[in-house]
């Protein structure tokens, strides 16, 4: 960052922090608290405390008569949708407009706190005092940079009667300057799988089963099968070559995993102890069958699971 | 192969030492390994200073030369270090009595540190490890990518065979776990002390991997075990009864694998603890009806069936029948574990075993029965392992 830069954004900042304490205005309620918004607003949340909609109710609660939700606060003063002026308008409407302008386009609520005096009765006609509290440094944020907007609100009735009062915080950012959030993709990719450490002993069966071919390491020399593979056979030599297995085994011993849990993996995981037709075992997942119908003996086949650009691995499935 | 050898009754364990068994023990390994051996010194009633030789596991993150700078043991003829996980146990003690044999070392001291709960779970298996392009991390190669991580599933998978061939199930590793629980219940240095389990618990419990329940898994541990062994002319001059190293004995089977031997003809067995049974026995001359009560090593249940098995307490597959009926629990043939074994007591790597078998000798156990001779003492299964028998002198 210049010098400059710095300096520009201290400028802005100040520019900004002018508007700290002045007066947004007094704004009236459009009408006084009554029952059909209440009921509106109760019935879209779910509240079925009769104190809000039933007088007779309402009067033996301590209350003694309906009263409207506290949280309803806001809805007997805000404004419907309306656009902000393109000049002129409230110091708030400036305020923002010398935001959008810097970039800062974007809006999100990030704080409600409100304080109660007293509940709100059908008939209260409220009005608003409100007052720009303060703007902050700019932030770098999840969703972006941005500055934070608080404004304090009053709320009393037409009478003068303090009822209510609010912070109300937005943030103010530049679209797409967030924190990298993750892609789509990236949120539904799930951990790859822990590696296998390849060898020049067993490299070729990793490799062979990129290309779905389940190989059984063979002795040159006596012809012996052998897995896990090893340098040297039982007989003495170290040259050897390369089976394709049929695929086709049974299921010699299993386990079914619930915990630990990996992310890379779904659980419960049934893992078997395949013996495969040509006589070598290996541990596979077993694929397609509920865990709990595994059995030993159960006939399988082979199934490849491409998991990644570098992994793809067996596993077994009930044959048909 | 040798199946016997000339170290019968050639050495002894004359201190033992340990920390508390915790879950949290608040300060280092290291701290752990010190308090240990120093106190199995003082149990010894020697000079940390007469300790010429200092045997641990290859896993243990505590170097014998800091335990000796920090306890004043000064010089050291004798250091060796024991590979497989908790297969090195006995195989520990056995290099101790090799050495005060051969004369390399008067005094040694075999210990095992660890914060195995608090620091590195051994129960989350070999997950994050690199992989690196050796044998034995390739090794893992065969079951990591598959989600086979942990040794409870990797010991899942021979419980399962076993049940399909010998019709046992999970009610007979339970009575492992109800046994361990009822003596870690008398036993007040038990991190489980006061609280026995039932069958019915033990069936109630989660699955970690079927066929295991929660409560055929061992606990994770923070704690430090030392033991200290010398020849029997030396442990005669001690203030502690002599407990005799009747025998001791290494096993690596045929077509031994790392916690995997799943390439066997058939899976149900221990060959490797087969193979040091027929050395024990053949050494000492003793058999199982000689052995009045043991320490079976229980980081799972299942597998201290095959054990009672491969040294003969019963035939093959015949172990559910042998504990059935309370053979196993203090008053039954066999008390095993008394300690409370690695499920009740605290997973020391089964060096806190070795203790047990020790006080068993001493008739100090809190589960002690009576007219002890002879203590088998095992130590880890599905990899190359060792077994001890202790006894009077």
């Amino acid at each position: 960052m210049t010098t400059t830069d710095v300096d520009e954004k201290a400028a802005f900042v100040a520019k900004l922090r002018a508007f700290e304490g002045l007066e947004v205005g007094v704004e009236e309620g459009a009408d006084p608290v009554n029952q059909p918004m209440i009921r509106h607003w109760v019935e879209a949340i779910g509240d079925a405390n009769p104190v809000y909609v039933d007088p007779d109710a309402a009067a033996q609660s301590v209350h003694g008569q309906v009263i409207a939700p506290a949280v309803m606060l806001q809805a007997w003063v805000m404004r419907g949708i309306r656009n902000r002026p393109a000049e002129g308008g409230s110091p708030r409407d400036e305020l923002l407009r010398l935001l959008d302008d810097a970039g800062f386009s974007s809006v999100v609520a990030t704080n409600c706190e409100q304080e109660y005096d007293r509940m709100l009765h059908v008939g209260d006609h409220l009005r608003t005092r409100t007052v720009i509290d303060s703007i902050s440094d700019e932030k770098q944020t999840g969703l972006g940079v941005g500055h934070f907007v608080t404004t304090r609100v009053e709320y009393e009735t037409l009478d003068g009667e303090p009822v209510a009062r609010m912070l109300f915080r937005i943030l103010k950012f530049k679209p797409g300057t967030g924190r990298q959030a993750p892609s789509d993709d990236g949120a539904k990719a799930r951990p790859r799988r822990p590696r296998p450490s390849i060898t020049p002993d067993n490299a070729f069966w990793f490799e062979g089963a990129l290309q779905h071919r389940l190989l059984i390491q063979a002795c040159d020399h006596c012809d012996t099968l052998r897995h896990p593979p090893e340098p040297r056979c039982a007989c003495g030599s170290y040259d050897w070559h390369v089976r394709d297995a049929s695929g086709r085994g049974t299921v010699y011993s299993y386990v079914v995993n619930h915990y630990p849990q990996i992310p890379a993996f779904d659980y419960p995981l049934p893992i078997g102890l395949i013996e495969l037709e040509e006589g070598t075992r290996l541990v596979a997942d077993l694929v397609g069958v509920d865990p709990s119908a595994v059995t030993i003996g159960m006939p399988v086949v082979v199934e490849w699971q491409d998991l990644d650009e570098e992994l793809s691995l067996p596993a077994f499935k009930p044959a048909k | 192969m040798s199946e016997s050898n000339q170290l019968r009754d050639a050495a002894a364990i004359v201190g033992i030492g340990a920390t508390e068994f915790s879950k949290e023990s608040g300060r280092s390994e290291m701290r752990l390994a010190v308090e240990a051996c120093e106190a199995a010194i003082a149990d010894a009633g020697i000079e940390p200073a007469q300790v010429d030789g200092m045997v641990t596991f290859t896993a243990d993150t505590n170097p014998e030369i800091e335990i000796a700078r920090n306890l004043g043991i000064g010089e050291l003829s004798f250091f060796s270090r024991v590979h497989h996980g908790g297969g090195a146990a006995c195989g520990t003690i056995q290099q101790a009595v090799l050495a005060v044999n051969a004369g390399v070392a008067d005094y040694v001291v075999c210990y095992r540190a660890f914060n195995e709960r608090s620091g590195h779970r051994f129960g989350s298996g070999v997950q994050g490890r690199p992989a690196v392009a050796t044998a034995e991390a390739s090794h893992f190669s065969w079951y990591a990518p598959f989600g086979l991580l942990t040794p409870a599933q990797w010991v899942a998978m021979f419980a399962q065979r076993y049940c399909h061939e010998f019709s046992a199930g999970s009610e007979d590793f339970g009575r492992i776990a109800v046994a361990d629980r009822k003596h870690a219940a008398k036993n007040p240095k038990a991190w489980f002390y006061e609280q026995p389990i039932t069958l019915e618990e033990h069936q109630a419990s989660r699955w970690i991997v079927e066929p295991l329940h929660l409560l055929d898994c061992c606990q994770e541990s923070d704690g430090a075990q030392a033991l200290v062994v010398t020849t029997p002319e030396r442990a005669r001059d001690l203030p502690q009864p002599s407990v005799m190293v009747r025998a001791a004995a290494q096993g690596a089977g045929e077509d031994q694998h790392m916690m995997t031997s799943y390439y066997r003809e058939t899976i149900t067995g221990l060959p490797e603890m087969g193979l040091i049974a027929r050395q024990l026995w053949n050494t000492t001359g003793l058999g199982p009806a000689d052995i009045q009560a043991a320490i079976i090593y229980d980081h799972f249940t299942p597998l201290a069936l095959p054990q009672l098995e491969e040294f003969g307490f019963c035939g093959r597959g015949e172990a559910k029948d042998f504990i059935a009926d309370g053979t196993i629990e203090l008053g039954g043939r066999l008390p095993i574990n008394t300690n409370g074994g690695q499920l009740g007591e605290a997973y020391i790597h089964g060096m806190n075993g070795i203790a047990e078998g020790v006080r068993l000798v001493r008739g100090t156990s809190y589960n002690q029965p009576e007219g002890v001779e002879h203590v088998l003492v095992t130590a880890g299964t599905m990899v190359p392992t060792s077994a001890l028998i202790l006894g009077a002198a």
